[in-house]
C-alpha cells in the first residue's frame, strides 16, 4: 500500500500518512495552529509546566493504586507479613494499604511516587501561581484563566485531601476528626452537614468509599476539565515574555511548539519524573504501617496535614480558644469559625486579585509584557504581605515541632506567632515596597549614569572622576521598558455626585501609585548620553 | 466484626451465679497473681554494705538538693518510697543529678557506674518500698508487639508520637524521643512516671501489657522503615519540607539551567 501511495505522491510512508490523516481529520490545520504556537525561554515559565508533569504521574501511579486498594470500611483482620500488626482488626481500607505497602511487588514504590507528586503538584502550582502574581501575568486579558489556574490549586489540595483520608489509618483519621469538628462548628447546620458526609455518626462506615469516588473520580476529571481549559487559553492568548529589545505587548518572542518546544518538554518531563521516582525511591512518605489502624481515641502527638492543608490547621492552631456566642440556643465557636473565615477569605482574596487590581488602575490595555516586580512596587509589596500571612497561618501548623526541634516553650512559640500573623504581614508590605522603590531608582542611575567601572581617571585640570561605563541596549530596554501609573481622582458621576465607590477607588489608586519612580524618559536618556561624552 | 446473633436457651437458674462466680475468682485472683509478681519481682538480696555505699554516694552527690535523709528540701522532692525503679531511670539515663533548672531535666551523659546507681537505688528503696527494678522476665522481647503497638498509641502516642519520635507538651516541656530508650528504662518511666510523665501502674497496664508495648517499641527501633529514610517519623511537615526544598528547589535549579543554555 504504502508503494502506491509512494509513486503518487512522491513523498514516502510519512508524507502518505500525514496525507491521508490531513483528508480526514484536518491534520495539517492542526499542526499548523498548535506546532507554530510560540514559547518564549525562562526557567520561570517552565514552573508551570513541573506542575502539569506532576498530575500526570499521579495518574499513572493512581491507576496502579486503584488495580490493588480496597476502599471499604468493612472490618476484617490483618494476617499479613508486617508483624506489629498482625492480628489486628482493621478496615479492609487499612488492610489493603498496607497490602500494597509490603506484598504488592512495586507497591510501596508506587504509593510513595502517588504522594510525592501529589505533594510536588501543589507546590508547583503554588509556585507558579506566585510567578504569575508577581509579573502581573494575570491582567487582560488573562483575569479568567488566574481564576482557573486558581481553580486548579484547591481542586489539587481537594485531591489531596481525600487521597490523604483514604488509608484509613490513624493520622488519616484524626484528619477526618479534624473536618468533622470544623463541619460541627458551624452553627445550625453543623451536625446535620457532617451526618450527611459521614452517613451518620463520626467515623461510621461510608467515609471511605465517598472520598473514594470523589478522589478517584470527581476530582480528577475536574481537574483534567480546568487543565485543559487552562492550557487552551495559554494558547489563545499567547505565551507573556519578558520585556526586551523587540518584544512587544503586540508579539511574542521565542521558539515554536515544534519540534523545538516538544523536544524541550518531553525531556523536562522525564526530569521531573525522575526527581519525584528518586525521591520517592529513597525518602519513606507516610509511613502507614507505623500509625496503626484508625480508632477515634487515641491522637498521635506530630499529627499534622499534608503542607498544602497546613495554612487551615496552622489557623485553627492559632485561633485563641473559648470565644463563643450563643444565638437562639445555637453555640457559634468563633475558634472554629474565624480560621475557616481565615481560611476561605485569603483562598477569596487570591481568586478575585486581577478584577481587585483592574479595577483600581482602570487599566483595560492587553498585557502581554511581563512586568518586573520592583516596577509594580505596591502589587509586589501586597504580594509580599499575602505570602507572610499565608506563611505563618503555614508555620502555625507546625509549633510544636518547632518547639521540640528547637528546643522553645510551645505556648511562646504560639503566642510568638498569634502577634507575627498581624505584625509580619504590615512590616513585609513596608519593606517590600520600600525596596522595590530603591531598586527602581538603583535601575535609573544605572541608566543615566551607567555602571561605575573602578576606573580613576585624572583630568587635566587636576580633578579625579571615576568612569562610568554605559549599560548596554539590552540592558538599558530592560531597565526602561516599564509604564508609569498616577494615582487616579475622584470624579464626580453623571448627576455631579462623587460616590463612595468613587473615593475608595480613588484612595486605593493613591496607595497604589502616589510613591512612584518614573522610568527613564527618551528625553532624558539623550540628556544623559550628551552629559557623558563631555567628560 | 460481624454482629452475631446469638441463641437464647432456657439455662439452668444455676449458671448466672456460677458464671459470676468463676468471674469473681478469676479478675480476684489474676489481681493478686499480678500484684504479687510485681512486689516479689525484685526482692532482691540487697545486702547492708550495698545500702551504706549508696547512703555515702547519696550524701555525696544528691543530699545537696534532696536532703540528708531524703526527706526532699525546697528545691527538690522527698524521695522516700519513690523505690529503687526510680533511682535507676533518673540516674541511669543522665537526667540525675540534674545539670540547670529547666522546664524539665535534661538527658546528658550518665554520671555513674551501673554498680553505683544501683547502690543508689539500694539506699533509696531502703528508706521505704517503692517500685523496684524490674527484673529480665519483664524486658525479654517475647510480648505481643500488635497487642503492644495498639497500646501504645491509645496511652502513650498523644504525647511521645506514633512511633515514640517525641513531642511538645507546654511550656518548654517535652515528650522525649524513645528511639534509643532501653527496654528497662521503658518499664521502670512506666512505673514510676518521671517528671510530666503519668503513672501507668499495673492496675493500669497490667506487666504483660507493659511487655507488650516493650516488644513493640524493640521492634520499631530495630526495624528501619521499609520506605527509605524516615525523616525523623516527624510526619507530614518533615514531608512537605522535602518537597518544596528538595524536589521543587532542585527542579528550579535545573529549569534555571535549562533556561540559562539558550541566552
Amino acid at each position: 500500500m504504502s508503494n502506491a501511495v509512494t509513486s503518487k505522491k512522491k513523498g514516502g510512508f510519512l508524507a502518505g500518512t500525514a496525507n491521508y490523516l490531513d483528508e480526514r481529520v484536518g491534520i495539517a490545520g492542526i499542526v499548523k495552529e498548535f506546532g507554530r504556537k510560540i514559547f518564549p525561554d525562562h526557567w520561570s515559565f517552565m514552573l508551570g509546566e513541573v506542575a502539569l508533569y506532576s498530575f500526570l504521574v499521579l495518574l499513572l501511579s493512581g491507576t496502579f493504586l486503584t488495580f490493588f486498594f480496597n476502599p471499604t470500611m468493612a472490618e476484617t483482620t490483618y494476617d499479613g507479613v508486617f508483624g506489629p500488626l498482625k492480628g489486628a482488626h482493621m478496615s479492609s481500607a487499612y488492610a489493603s494499604t498496607l497490602d500494597i505497602s509490603f506484598e504488592v511487588r512495586g507497591g510501596l514504590l508506587m504509593r510513595q511516587v502517588h504522594h510525592w507528586s501529589a505533594l510536588l503538584f501543589v507546590a508547583a502550582a503554588g509556585l507558579h501561581m506566585l510567578r504569575v502574581f508577581f509579573t502581573g501575568a494575570f491582567r487582560k486579558p488573562r483575569e479568567i484563566n488566574w481564576v482557573v489556574g486558581f481553580m486548579l490549586f484547591v481542586l489539587g489540595m481537594a485531591g489531596g485531601f481525600t487521597g490523604y483520608s483514604l488509608p484509613d489509618d490513624l493520622l488519616s483519621g484524626n484528619g477526618l476528626r479534624i473536618i468533622d469538628g470544623m463541619l460541627k462548628g458551624l452553627p445550625w447546620i453543623g451536625s446535620y452537614t457532617s451526618s450527611l458526609l459521614f452517613g451518620g455518626e463520626f467515623p461510621g462506615n461510608q467515609i471511605v468509599p465517598r472520598l473514594y469516588s470523589l478522589h478517584i473520580m470527581i476530582v480528577p476529571a475536574l481537574i483534567l476539565v480546568f487543565l485543559v481549559v487552562h492550557l487552551f487559553m495559554v494558547v489563545i492568548h499567547k505565551h507573556t515574555h519578558y520585556s526586551g529589545p523587540g518584544k512587544k505587548d503586540t508579539n511574542v518572542v521565542g521558539y515554536p511548539l515544534m519540534p523545538v518546544y516538544v523536544a524541550k518538554a518531553g525531556g523536562f518531563f522525564f526530569i521531573v519524573f525522575g526527581v519525584i521516582m528518586l525521591t520517592a525511591a529513597f525518602v519513606t512518605i507516610n509511613p502507614v504501617w507505623n500509625y496503626g489502624s484508625y480508632d477515634p481515641s487515641p491522637v498521635s502527638a506530630g499529627t499534622q496535614p499534608d503542607w498544602y492543608i497546613g495554612f487551615l490547621d496552622g489557623a485553627l492552631r492559632l485561633a485563641p480558644t473559648g470565644i463563643e456566642t450563643v444565638v437562639n440556643g445555637a453555640t457559634v465557636s468563633w475558634n472554629i469559625l474565624l480560621p475557616m473565615i481565615v481560611g476561605v477569605g485569603l483562598l477569596g482574596v487570591v481568586a478575585v486579585y486581577p478584577f481587585i487590581e483592574g479595577w483600581i488602575t482602570g487599566d483595560k490595555r492587553e498585557h502581554h509584557v511581563l512586568d518586573r516586580p520592583r516596577n509594580a512596587p505596591t502589587r509586589t509589596a501586597i504580594g509580599a504581605a499575602g505570602v507572610t500571612f499565608y506563611a505563618v497561618l503555614w508555620a502555625g501548623a507546625g509549633t510544636d515541632l518547632i518547639a521540640t526541634n528547637f528546643k522553645m516553650s510551645l505556648n511562646q512559640v504560639l503566642t510568638t506567632m498569634q502577634i507575627l500573623l498581624f505584625v509580619a504581614p504590615v512590616a513585609a508590605y513596608f519593606v517590600t515596597k520600600r525596596l522595590c522603590l530603591s531598586l527602581q531608582r538603583k535601575d535609573r542611575e544605572i541608566v543615566l549614569h551607567g555602571h561605575e567601572s573602578g576606573r580613576i581617571v585624572r583630568l587635566p585640570h587636576g580633578e579625579y572622576v571615576e568612569v562610568h561605563e554605559q549599560a548596554d541596549v539590552y540592558q538599558i530596554w530592560k531597565l526602561t521598558d516599564f509604564k508609569e501609573y498616577a494615582p487616579t481622582l475622584a470624579r464626580p458621576n453623571a448627576n455631579g455626585v462623587i460616590t463612595i465607590r468613587a473615593r475608595i477607588r480613588s484612595a486605593l489608586s493613591k496607595m497604589f501609585f502616589e510613591d512612584r519612580v518614573s522610568p527613564v524618559s527618551k528625553t532624558e536618556l539623550e540628556a544623559a548620553k550628551h552629559h557623558a561624552e563631555l567628560h | 466484626m460481624a454482629i452475631r446473633t446469638k441463641k437464647f436457651s432456657r439455662r439452668s437458674p444455676l449458671a448466672a451465679v456460677i458464671v459470676v462466680l468463676a468471674g469473681l475468682l478469676v479478675s480476684g485472683g489474676s489481681y493478686v497473681a499480678a500484684t504479687a509478681a510485681v512486689t516479689s519481682s525484685a526482692k532482691a538480696e540487697v545486702d547492708q554494705a550495698t545500702i551504706d555505699t549508696g547512703k555515702k554516694l547519696f550524701l555525696a552527690n544528691c543530699a545537696s538538693c534532696h536532703g540528708k535523709n531524703a526527706e526532699g528540701t525546697a528545691n527538690a522532692p522527698s524521695l522516700i518510697g519513690v523505690g529503687a525503679a526510680s533511682v535507676d531511670f533518673q540516674v541511669g539515663t543522665g537526667r540525675m543529678p540534674g545539670q540547670a533548672s529547666g522546664p524539665q531535666l535534661q538527658v546528658k551523659p550518665v554520671q555513674f557506674k551501673q554498680e553505683d546507681i544501683d547502690a543508689l537505688a539500694a539506699y533509696v528503696a531502703s528508706l521505704a518500698p517503692g517500685p523496684e527494678v524490674p527484673t529480665e522476665a519483664y524486658l525479654a522481647q517475647t510480648g505481643n508487639a500488635s497487642h503492644g503497638g495498639e497500646l501504645f498509641r491509645i496511652n502513650c502516642a498523644m504525647c511521645h508520637n506514633a512511633v515514640g519520635a517525641g513531642g511538645a507538651l507546654t511550656q518548654g516541656k517535652y515528650a522525649p524521643s524513645l528511639r534509643n530508650t532501653s527496654a528497662k528504662h521503658i518499664y521502670e518511666a512506666m512505673v514510676t512516671g518521671p517528671q510530666n510523665m503519668p503513672v501507668f501502674s499495673n492496675s493500669n497496664l497490667s506487666p504483660a501489657d507493659k511487655t507488650d508495648i516493650i516488644t513493640y517499641l524493640q521492634y520499631v527501633q530495630e526495624n528501619p522503615s521499609v520506605g527509605g529514610d524516615e525523616l525523623g517519623n516527624l510526619g507530614p511537615v518533615a514531608e512537605g519540607l522535602i518537597a518544596w526544598l528538595a524536589m521543587l528547589g532542585g527542579i528550579v535549579v535545573i529549569t534555571i539551567w535549562l533556561g540559562a543554555k539558550s541566552n
